[in-house]
């Protein structure tokens, strides 16, 4: 039996894989994915206390990020196609038309 | 009281028709709407008149206009004696003076807003004169003063006339200031603004003060005041005589009707009106006596030596309007009204007739230039020659019998000021014939003096115009007929149909006495008549070698006194350098503008600082909001 800690520790390093190179890498396709990886640290979390609380509905949430994540790497990844085909680059730093 | 209603929504509803289809619909027939409307009205008048001649008055209230606590007003109509004089001056006078500007304007580009202006006029003049409370009245009498402007300024793309129209207005606004102070002291008095209970009420105030500024004033005193403002204002008398001569920028028919007929007269009409109070307090009768009397001298002497045809008409007015008030001061406001009613009509009479010389004459206004219009003109020389007449106070003619009866009851009136004002009028009375007549025969004899172009163009004018003067000369000599003294045999009928509304003022003294005050008013209008026809056709080099002797004088006749000089330095100039020192150079360019140009400037000076913020670089985003949940999970853990 894996003690729940061990789980909540992995969540927590996948989680922060994804913030940091969310904040470090300039691709923005590397970033996107930094995104899922710390959607993917919470499921684990979820999925570790709802086995440990017998309590299905914290499995019940995973599914719906996992379908919420889908549908966001379906839109994700076509505007980072139309953003490549504008820019001809995936670098987030040449991205900055926002500013004020 | 249904059909009653249709006097004044007749000239509103033609007022209507004309200013929004006269443009694109009407253009040259607009002043069929205006003047089937205005004899609509004339029509309806008379029966009333037929009606209140019965002893038929009315007063009801046609609906609530508003309501606040215990102040009530409603639009109300009273039909007296009064009113019902009042209706056949404004709806006569008006009614010849519309027809008399078709001829008049024709061919003017503006054609259908004259006339859309001149009913909306009538529609207010009429509710001035109708009203049952103070309140309407103050609508009738701001609406008049507005059409007053519009048409005074009816030529606007001319400074002058712009000009007028603004002084005019502006000069009303002193006056009125005061007429409002009165209403307010009226309802503070009594409670309501309505004549009928305030009238009845008034006498129980008699020996009522109040507090004033730190002094005790007799407040019946301080009312009759206070509303004789706004009557100096609209009746042009002194010191706000001065909006009137220059009004004359405004078309002819719109000097003869506002500026001689009916608006100006409004003033007399609102001292009459509430004569209940003025009685009451002697004071206010004398200033009103006096300001009359005063205004009056001071008006013709001025007329002695203008030579603008309609300017020397202006002045006349101002002397006449002065005239009736001298009459309400010393307590005859039935002879008052009679002058009104009178001079209505050859007033009125002798600004068209001045309105068909200009015609003539192609916009020439400087007697100086005329001369010898008698053979081009007969039908206007014969009008103006009787309505002169007439002003002269000639025997038998309409000013004759209301200028004798003003004499008569100033001579024998109770008034402490009644000798003052009596000689003071004869003198005038003198003045009048002779201005008169300087204006007929400068005029109308002798040898033409304009220019040979001027002489060739001279033309008498056509039907439209010499109908309404023959008829408004009827008037001018035939409507003193229905006051003739018993005196001479007449019944003093207008003195006795005025009684029920005002009072009956009785002359103490003999028939001798009477006899001698008619001979020497009839005295002075004949020298002034021969004086004129002496000095200005039998030697013409007399009034120049008079003006050259006397040459002050002249020259402070010549330029009105300098009043207007005498304003334009105590308040015109100093309001004018105030406007451009302290309201334009410090108020608005220091405070206004320092507000409404610094805030912004404030907002957007910071926000070019903290803009920075916003890199546009999505990482930086994201630090930050990793950064704050880092310090919330932080705080969270250290509590």
């Amino acid at each position: 039996m894996v003690p729940l800690n061990w789980y909540l520790m992995l969540s927590a390093v996948v989680f922060m894989i994804g913030v940091f190179g969310f904040l470090t890498r300039k691709n923005i396709i590397i970033m996107f994915m930094s995104v899922e990886l710390m959607l993917n640290g919470v499921n684990i979390s979820l999925v570790a206390f709802s086995h440990y609380l017998q309590d299905m509905r914290g499995q019940i949430l995973v599914f719906f990020i996992i379908t919420v994540a889908a549908a966001e790497a379906a839109i994700g990844l076509a505007i980072i196609i139309a953003l490549f085909r504008n820019k001809s680059t995936a670098h987030v730093d040449e991205m900055n038309e926002m500013k004020g | 009281m249904n059909n009653y209603l249709l006097i004044p929504f007749l000239p509103l509803a033609a007022f209507l028709i004309n200013i929004l289809l006269g443009r694109n619909f009407l253009k040259e027939k607009a002043h069929w709407v205006s003047i089937l409307a205005v004899a609509g009205s004339w029509v309806v008048a008379v029966m009333a008149l037929v009606d209140t001649m019965a002893g038929k008055t009315i007063n009801e209230d046609l609906y609530s206009w508003f309501v606040s606590g215990n102040f009530k007003v409603s639009v109300g109509f009273l039909i007296d004696q009064l009113t019902a004089v009042m209706l056949i001056v404004v709806t006569t006078c008006s009614m010849l003076i519309h027809i008399y500007s078709v001829g008049y304007m024709h061919g003017d580009k503006g054609f259908y807003r004259f006339f859309a202006y001149l009913s909306l006029f009538t529609f207010c003049m009429l509710m001035l004169v109708m009203a049952n409370n103070f309140l309407q009245l103050y609508f009738g009498w701001e609406g008049v003063g507005l059409c007053s402007y519009f048409l005074i300024g009816y030529y606007f793309d001319k400074k002058s006339a712009s000009d007028a129209g603004k002084k005019a207005f502006i000069v009303n606004r002193f006056g009125d200031f005061g007429f409002g102070l009165g209403i307010i002291m009226i309802f503070l008095t009594f409670g309501t603004v309505y004549y009928e209970p305030v009238f009845a009420q008034a006498g129980g105030f008699a020996n009522h003060t109040v507090n004033f500024l730190g002094y005790d004033v007799h407040l019946m005193t301080l009312i009759a005041l206070l509303l004789f403002c706004g009557s100096v204002g609209k009746s042009a008398q002194m010191p706000l005589h001065v909006w009137l001569p220059d009004a004359m920028e405004g078309p002819t028919p719109v000097s003869a009707l506002i500026h001689a007929a009916t608006m100006v007269t409004a003033g007399v009409f609102l001292v009459a009106r509430c004569s209940p109070i003025f009685s009451l307090s002697e004071t206010a009768l004398m200033v009103v006596a006096l300001t009359g009397a005063i205004t009056s001298l001071f008006a013709a002497t001025i007329g002695l030596v203008q030579n603008d045809i309609k300017r020397i008409i202006a002045y006349s007015t101002i002397s006449q309007l002065g005239y009736m008030f001298l009459a309400c001061g010393v307590g005859a406001y039935s002879a008052g009204i009679f002058h009104l009613y009178t001079h209505a009509f050859f007033k009125a009479l002798l600004f068209l007739c001045a309105g068909s010389v200009m015609h003539a004459m192609a916009g020439e206004l400087n007697l100086q230039k005329m001369g010898g219009l008698k053979k081009y003109m007969p039908v206007t020389y014969m009008t103006m020659l009787l309505a002169s007449l007439s002003i002269a106070g000639v025997p038998g003619f309409a000013g004759f019998f209301s200028k004798d009866e003003i004499l008569w009851l100033a001579y024998s009136g109770p008034s402490p000021v009644g000798k003052l004002v009596w000689a003071i009028g004869t003198v005038v009375a003198f003045l009048t014939a002779l201005y008169s007549f300087r204006l007929i025969f400068l005029t109308f004899h002798g040898k033409f003096r304009g220019t040979h172009e001027q002489e060739h163009h001279l033309h008498e004018s056509p039907k439209v115009m010499t109908i309404p003067l023959i008829l408004l000369c009827v008037g001018a000599i035939a409507s003193g007929w229905v006051g003739i003294p018993h005196l001479l045999g007449g019944g003093a009928h207008f003195t006795e149909f005025m009684k029920p509304v005002l009072g009956h003022p009785e002359g103490h003294g003999t028939h001798s006495e009477e006899w001698m005050v008619m001979a020497i008013s009839v005295i002075a209008g004949f020298s002034g008549i021969g004086l004129a026809y002496f000095m200005y056709l039998k030697r013409a080099d007399i009034p120049v070698r008079l003006a050259a002797r006397f040459s002050a004088v002249h020259k402070i006749l010549f330029n009105k006194y300098y009043v207007d000089e005498f304003y334009s330095f105590l308040i015109v100039r100093p309001a004018i350098w105030i406007a451009k020192n302290i309201l334009i150079g410090i108020t608005d360019a220091k405070i206004i503008e320092a507000i409404v140009n610094g805030i912004p400037k404030a907002i957007g000076g910071f926000s070019q600082v903290i803009r920075k913020v916003q890199t546009g670089f999505l990482q930086h985003y994201a630090t930050i909001m990793a950064t704050g949940i880092l310090i919330i999970i932080a705080l969270m853990l250290l509590r």
